[in-house]
């Protein structure tokens, strides 16, 4: 009952950006109420996409409702532009907004992201487009989605610091490593997606906008610039961030968030950048780490992102 | 325009190519027709329209050849073009009581007005396998029509009991009668009715045929009869804004089922009747079963029945019933997540080595104790 | 046991529940249930299983809305009808200004959080912030309450029923409420379990000045922990009266009853 069978190549009669104007407009409402209260999830209608549930379609709806042809889109995945998922992800959007995209985290008006937020500090007028699984921090201790809005709506957050205490009871420290909870604008609690809690900080008194987009759960939040984002914590026992004992093994940052890589059968391993473009422009910048000599770091330094 | 070229987005490009070549199969087997899966394969077809929410045979055909019949797949190609569809506006109910009957059969009469219409189905065959089927291809004469034709009235079950007052009524929403669009707006809880028949309207059939079959064996509480099931073609009527009367625009096949429960009454009802729903697309008698059951089991909280069990939980059923939200989200685990993973690499080692320095008596009282005792 | 019921008036009431009805359908949970409570005072409410004692409890500590009634409840210098305020006003007050003992202990008790978290929620509830201090209550209160220290860290699934009972008050208690709910707070335990519990419970009361409202089908819990008792049949309340007054001399034909019943066993 719905016309013709098109012929030929598989999008033949979309709208820019995929979504048509109603549906960007809806989602720009949601997005306009989320920078209007930082931290609090706004239902939006979630539409279907050709990608698939859970793989960023709230991102990637997010982003598709604020794109235009002037822009540059960077997407990672893992910090990585290469991953399967950004690749994916950035041709969709060249194929259906005719946008350029870039890897340079400083030239990007747009970034979407899985997992990470950029090491390269963001800047006015970036948006940070954050793809997010599940949009409820609370969700692992109360199942319930009716009660769970009642503990926003009321700030009931006690039981969260409750399984913080449990935590340090049991470990002698906070055992969560990633999706760690904040507390937005003093305000709402809410979960900065899977990202470690290495990047928590980043989050807050950002100059960029940072937008959250959960397609699946069909929730919309944001950051807006300069906000108070603060890691859950005890007064006596304050938040902390990963550290490394050493530094990237390609490029030697010691600032960054170091994903390890398996060298050998013999469980070798070595740590590098998790940001791929931070670690590339380190290197043409003249850096080099301790692994960079070696043929097999030369070899790991090109698949994460070196020149080909 | 500058697309970033590289190994990932190269080894990308090749998966579509082995994925057409698999698609394929052996090209000395004569490719499949998009004709064929609609008139040959029409369960299959069924399926892919009812969980792909969108009533086109044709598209469903395309859908299940291009996911090589994976329902699931096809059933989210169906979606994502769904999706690019502009809305012209609700239908008019349907009035199943005025269906072209090809089958109807009740479970709690032995006779009724139109009697029973046992039509095409499964039930009555031995499922011996048909290597007839095999051989190349048989035409099938048709049957010729029978001399006694059907009745001209087949009311439904549940509207027969209602008349007696035995059956709860349905009682049309107060409100302007448009249903809630779950593919256009977020379900809030507690969620309407419409919403909860579209959602599993649009549900995994084996997720509500197991809701269902929970329900039976006494995860549910409650015994359903099949009052009714009825399939044939029913026409969509649309009121047109610039017309203003309805208009006729086609016909569509559907499979209804009404499931009758008892229910004991209430403060404000006597002992009567009630009532499971299930409509589909096409025929689905068994997607329409599940679903009438479960739609019963989800009334519970109307009728004031404690909700003990999954198929009576709204949230549970609604949230978890969605087989293209929940592939996606089970399938995105084959993502990299090497940077949370390597988060709780780094906790487990620090743990590992915690416990170890404990364990060597460079601490004789445990952390946590000895962390007290500094305050 | 403390004498309070005789409290000045002017110190003026903690909890008024003015025709109290809560129905189910037809059925009739309880009805035109109507008392004050004063500070310090501990109530009784005794009856057979099924004289909606519970209900009444359920209303009282603001779990169920009465379908007709109101319990009205001090806040600072008024009263305040605990129904007529907000579901977040009214949560606050259940989380801060009075505490729920269950009987089944699973249903108060979060039994997948150690007994250290159980007892630190209400205190994080209520702002607490400091890991040190939150610790540090949580543990006296295991104390007070005559738990191990040492089993702080561990989940209650693996405590006994008389501990369970026990991390319950803690939990309720750490915030400092004026008034307790207790619904049959010694049912399912052993006699002598019950005894250790019960010698407890009027030890907190007493040295905590607390106010409460027991629940309980047995007359000697009633005896040994309450000021007043309230005897409720099919819902209705018979007759009230001190304890020992209500015991000793009843004077309704279904308090004899009930009296005659414990000295026969």
């Amino acid at each position: 009952m719905t016309g013709q069978i098109p012929s030929g190549d598989a999008m033949p009669t979309v709208n820019y950006a995929y979504l048509d104007e109603q549906t960007k407009r809806m989602i720009r409402r949601a997005l306009l109420k989320a920078v209007a209260v930082p931290g609090y999830q706004v239902p939006f209608g979630s539409r279907e996409m050709p990608l698939a549930r859970g793989w960023g379609t709230g991102g990637i709806q997010v982003t598709a409702s604020i794109i235009g042809p002037d822009d540059k889109l960077k997407v990672i995945d893992q910090g990585s532009d290469d991953t399967t998922n950004a690749v994916s992800i950035r041709r969709f959007f060249a194929r259906v907004a005719n946008v350029e995209t870039t890897e340079a985290t400083g030239e990007a008006t747009i970034i979407q992201t899985r997992h990470r937020v950029p090491e390269h500090p963001l800047t006015a007028g970036q948006i940070l487009v954050y793809q997010v699984p599940q949009p409820e921090p609370l969700r692992k201790l109360e199942p319930s989605e009716l009660e769970t809005r009642k503990m926003h709506a009321w700030a009931e957050y006690g039981l969260m610091h409750v399984r913080l205490y449990e935590d340090i009871a049991r470990f002698g420290h906070v055992a969560t490593t990633y999706s760690y909870p904040v507390l937005v604008n003093g305000r709402h609690v809410m979960s900065p997606s899977p990202i470690p809690k290495f990047d928590n900080p980043k989050m807050g008194q950002s100059p960029a906008l940072q937008l959250f987009g959960a397609g699946r759960e069909k929730r919309i939040y944001a950051i807006p610039p300069w906000t108070e984002v603060k890691s859950l914590d005890f007064e006596d026992r304050p938040f902390e961030v990963q550290r490394w004992d050493e530094p990237c093994a390609l490029c030697g940052a010691a600032d960054s968030y170091l994903d390890e890589v398996i060298i050998d059968d013999a469980g070798g391993h070595m740590f590098v950048c998790s940001d791929s473009h931070y670690c590339e422009e380190r290197r043409k910048a003249g850096h080099a780490g301790a692994m960079l000599a070696t043929s097999t770091g030369g070899k790991l330094a090109a698949s994460n992102g070196g020149d080909r | 325009m500058y697309v970033a070229v590289k190994g990932g987005e190269a080894a990308i490009l090749a998966t579509h190519d082995l994925l057409a070549e698999a698609r394929r199969g052996d090209n000395a087997v004569p490719e499949l027709s998009t004709d064929q899966i609609r008139e040959q394969l029409g369960l299959a077809v069924a399926r892919v329209m009812n969980e792909g929410s969108l009533y086109d045979p044709r598209l469903a055909a395309l859908a299940l050849k291009q996911a090589q019949g994976d329902a699931i797949e096809a059933a989210f190609l169906i979606r994502a073009w769904r999706t690019t569809l502009a809305r012209f506006g609700s239908s008019l109910p349907l009035d199943t009581a005025q269906m072209a009957i090809r089958r109807r059969v009740s479970a709690t009469y032995k006779d009724l007005p139109g009697g029973q219409v046992l039509g095409p189905t499964y039930d009555y065959t031995h499922r011996l396998l048909d290597f007839s089927l095999a051989a190349d291809a048989s035409e099938i004469p048709c049957r010729p029509p029978s001399s006694e034709p059907l009745a001209g009235s087949m009311p439904r079950v549940p509207d027969i009991l209602g008349r007696e007052g035995l059956m709860e009524s349905e009682v049309p929403p107060a409100d302007d009668g448009r249903p809630f669009d779950l593919t256009r707006d977020p379900v809030s809880f507690p969620a309407g009715r419409d919403v909860r028949l579209q959602s599993l309207a649009r549900g995994d059939e084996g997720f509500l045929l197991g809701l269902a079959y929970s329900v039976q064996r006494g995860f549910g509480g409650n015994h359903p009869f099949a009052g009714e099931i009825r399939m044939g073609e029913v026409a969509v009527e649309i009121v047109p804004d610039e017309l203003g009367f309805a208009i006729d625009i086609g016909d569509i096949t559907v499979t209804e089922c009404q499931m009758v429960n008892q229910f004991t009454g209430s403060a404000d009802q006597p002992p009567q009747f009630t009532r499971g729903y299930g409509l589909v697309f096409g025929h689905a008698e068994r997607k329409a079963m599940s679903m009438s059951i479960v739609d019963r089991a989800l009334k519970g909280s109307e009728l004031g029945e404690a909700a003990r069990y999954p198929a009576q939980q709204e949230e549970f059923v609604l949230y978890h019933a969605d087989n293209v939200e929940a592939a996606g989200f089970v399938e995105h685990l084959k993502l990299p997540h090497y940077v949370d993973f390597q988060g709780e690499l780094e906790l487990i080692r620090k743990l590992r080595r915690e416990l170890e320095e404990q364990r060597a008596g460079r601490s004789s009282t445990p952390h946590v104790e000895k962390k007290e005792g500094a305050e | 046991m403390t004498g309070v019921a005789t409290m000045p008036a002017d110190t003026g009431s903690l909890l008024e529940a003015r025709l109290v009805s809560r129905r189910y359908g037809h059925h009739i949970g309880c009805e035109d249930v109507s008392f004050t409570l004063w500070p310090g005072e501990v109530l009784g409410i005794v009856g057979e299983s099924g004289s909606g004692k519970s209900t009444l409890l359920r209303c009282l500590a603001g779990l169920d809305r009465p379908t007709a009634g109101t319990v009205a409840f001090r806040t600072g210098d008024c009263m305040t009808d605990i129904f007529a305020i907000p579901e977040q006003e009214r949560r606050a007050l259940m989380r801060t200004a009075w505490g729920i003992v269950h009987q089944n202990p699973r249903d108060g008790l979060r039994m997948s959080v150690s007994a250290g978290g159980n007892v630190a929620e209400r205190l994080v509830d209520g702002g607490e912030r400091h890991y040190g201090r939150i610790r540090a209550a949580a543990s006296e209160w295991l104390t007070r309450v005559e738990i191990d220290r040492a089993r702080m860290d561990e989940p209650p699934s693996r405590f006994s029923g008389g501990m369970q009972q026990r991390l319950q008050i803690a939990r309720v208690l750490v915030s400092g409420p004026r008034l307790v709910f207790m619904d049959e707070p010694t049912g399912g335990l052993d006699v002598s379990v019950q005894a250790r519990l019960l010698d407890l419970l009027r030890a907190l009361v007493r040295d905590l000045g607390l106010a409460a409202v027991i629940v309980t089908h047995d007359l000697a819990v009633a005896r040994l922990l309450t000021d007043r008792l309230i005897v409720m049949k099919s819902g209705r309340v018979v007759e009230t009266g001190l304890t020992d007054q209500v015991l000793d001399d009843p004077q309704h034909a279904y308090t004899q009853l009930l009296t005659s019943a414990v000295l026969a066993a």
